[in-house]
């Protein structure tokens, strides 16, 4: 469409468009778009309320800092343990989950879906404290496993090698709308596959691979994105159980919490803003990684 | 089948309860080791104007309950409250290896008394203020915004549409520093409007919502009022909103209780002014100051949850095909 060849209809068309999807334009340019740019702007320099120096260019020193950091890479070294533990959870059990709902064995599929869904609408911050009273050596976690006859069950939040898998059950809560998504993609599945699938004599984990699976690729890759971005940026939680003091032992200094810190406790702005473009830069490889691996797995029916 | 699913929910649903009866406990009952379940205080029984503690003795193979009136090392002398006129028992043994009897005991007084030091009303009142204005900021916005996308063509409508929606994988981090430092600038950083402000210039989540249930509106509609007279904004107030009023309700619970349950904002503008916290800032504080009372605790936490699980219960199937409507799409 050419500005010569546009009807006055259709100009005024566009005008109004424009017009009505401005504000988030503005939004996106005063919100995301120039501060984001400025971020950028902010590594060359040597912004820092704490010393009071002149501000100048620097170049590359906040990136030289950055790979001599031994704290930023061991913090991104307990992101990137806690994301191995987290994500095959956070893909597979709300599938499974949705699978199991949707089973023609299963009664009451309305009622397992909301009450899987509720623990989503519970503030963090409460089911952080919620988890925290399970998780205490008192806690119903550690009496039912002594019950089931396991000696010396862990203290989940105070020894550094249980606190990773403390805090994945803590996001547990969390799986409701990954569940409700699946159960939408499942409904979606004609059931003429399912019915050809028999006549040629699957059984139920063949139709499950062969029929299930690969309709649903297009639901779990979205599941497996959203679920990246949001591990490489997990650090809330922890925050509000250990005040961001990394404890037990340093098992919970996250990257994000090593840049939040950094910018607010040590009001470091351009280093913390260098740490923050290193976590968009690996977050995008890795996105763009998984769209790149997802041609060869995510099957989409209708090209839109 | 179905009992292993109602298990797992069961499970997955238990710390709901714990929390609950937690909440209810004596500050006595959480310190003491073998307490029961339930809420409960020790008994005792008052004989003869003095209060005694009530044990569980082993008496000739059976357990009575008896109030400990003397305590000695090894034999002590015990009355039955159901029959103090017969006088004490004695019971040879220590008395420490006994158990003490419990009895129901639920101290709602926790919450009373959380209530009070959290200055619950100040936080619910703050809580609610900004919950129900960035409501209203985030539907307003979005409805135009969405309004815009589904039924105007403009020259780089896709690439816009594309951008809106790459903004949901954006790291927040990226854009905090520079926001942060201009909000601090222009004073802005210790008063709720960092807060309210951004959501009156819409998000891509909502947008996007808005946006796939107005694409399902039949554009005869439109047609038909634009015929009539009616100009873009008319046409979007007399024909689209009242067709798209589910996925409206859908959006304004969504933001609701996000806004309830959102923690880190508030925290980062708000934190050196406690009388303009939400909830949540102000039980993460709670819950560094008093973290040796659990009850306290899950008190506290039982009171921030209420409202938003009230309108999840209310309001569940919106919830369900709101999550349903963003999945099936992508």
């Amino acid at each position: 469409m050419k500005g010569e060849t546009m009807s006055r209809a259709a100009r005024r068309e566009a005008r109004y468009g424009l017009l009505f999807v401005l504000p988030w334009i503005i939004g996106f340019l005063a919100f995301t778009a120039l501060p984001m740019a400025a971020t950028f702007v902010f590594t060359f320099l040597n912004i820092s309320l704490a010393e009071q120096e002149p501000l100048m260019f620097v170049g590359l020193a906040n990136y030289q800092r950055l790979f001599a950091d031994q704290q930023a890479w061991a913090s991104l070294w307990v992101t990137a343990r806690f994301a191995l533990l987290w994500l095959p959870l956070v893909i597979a059990l709300p599938f499974l989950l949705a699978v199991a709902v949707n089973s023609k064995y299963v009664r009451g599929a309305g009622l397992l879906r909301v009450l899987l869904f509720m623990p989503y609408v519970v503030p963090f911050v409460a089911s952080a404290l919620i988890w925290q009273n399970m998780l205490v050596n008192d806690g119903w976690i550690n009496t039912a496993l002594r019950l089931l006859g396991v000696g010396g069950a862990p203290s989940w939040l105070s020894d550094p090698a249980w606190v990773l898998p403390g805090l994945v059950m803590i996001g547990l809560w969390g799986l409701g709308s990954g569940i409700i998504i699946n159960l939408a993609g499942l409904r979606g599945i004609p059931t003429e596959l399912y019915d050809a699938a028999r006549l040629d004599g699957a059984g139920w984990w063949r139709q499950l691979w062969h029929v299930t699976i690969p309709m649903m690729s297009p639901v779990i890759f979205y599941t497996m994105i959203l679920a990246v971005v949001e591990v490489m940026q997990y650090f809330l939680i922890p925050l509000v159980l250990f005040d961001g003091s990394g404890n037990p032992g340093g098992a919970t200094r996250f990257f994000n919490l090593y840049l939040y810190q950094t910018f607010f406790t040590y009001q470091e702005m351009s280093y913390g803003s260098t740490l923050a473009w290193l976590l968009f830069v690996i977050t995008l490889i890795v996105t763009l990684v998984l769209f790149r691996l997802s041609r060869r797995w995510v099957h989409y029916t209708s090209e839109r | 089948m179905t009992i292993v699913m109602f298990g797992i929910v069961a499970a997955f649903l238990s710390p709901l309860v714990q929390m609950t009866l937690s909440s209810l406990k004596s500050e006595r009952q959480v310190s003491q080791a073998h307490a029961p379940l339930l809420p409960s205080d020790p008994r005792t029984f008052t004989h003869e104007g003095r209060q005694y503690d009530v044990y569980r003795v082993p008496v000739d193979g059976a357990v009575r309950e008896l109030a400990l009136v003397k305590k000695g090392r090894a034999e002590s002398e015990f009355v039955d409250p159901a029959a103090p006129e017969k006088g004490t028992v004695t019971w040879r043994g220590s008395w420490r290896t006994l158990e003490p009897s419990w009895t129901l005991a639920p101290q709602w007084s926790n919450y009373a008394a959380v209530w009070k030091l959290i200055d619950f009303p100040r936080l619910l009142l703050n809580t609610i203020a900004l919950a129900v204005i960035s409501t209203i900021g985030t539907v307003l916005s979005c409805t135009l915004v969405a309004y815009g996308f589904a039924r105007f063509r403009f020259p780089g409508r896709g690439p816009l549409f594309t951008l809106l929606i790459a903004t949901i994988f954006l790291p927040t981090a990226v854009t905090l520093i520079p926001t942060y430092t201009i909000f601090a600038q222009i004073g802005w950083v210790g008063t709720w409007l960092p807060l309210l402000v951004p959501t009156f210039f819409a998000n891509a989540y909502s947008v996007f919502l808005l946006r796939q249930y107005f694409l399902t509106i039949p554009r005869e509609m439109d047609e038909a009022a634009s015929i009539d007279g009616a100009g873009p904004l008319r046409t979007l107030r007399s024909v689209i909103v009242p067709q798209a009023w589910p996925a409206i309700t859908a959006v304004t619970l969504f933001n609701f209780v996000y806004t309830w349950n959102d923690y880190f904002t508030p925290l980062v503008y708000l934190s050196g002014r406690p009388e303009l916290q939400p909830l949540q800032v102000g039980l993460a504080t709670f819950n560094g100051l008093y973290s040796t009372k659990p009850a306290y605790i899950q008190a506290g936490a039982m009171m921030t949850i209420a409202v938003p699980v009230i309108l999840f219960i209310c309001f569940q199937r919106t919830f369900v095909r709101g999550v349903m409507s963003t999945g099936v799409e992508k």
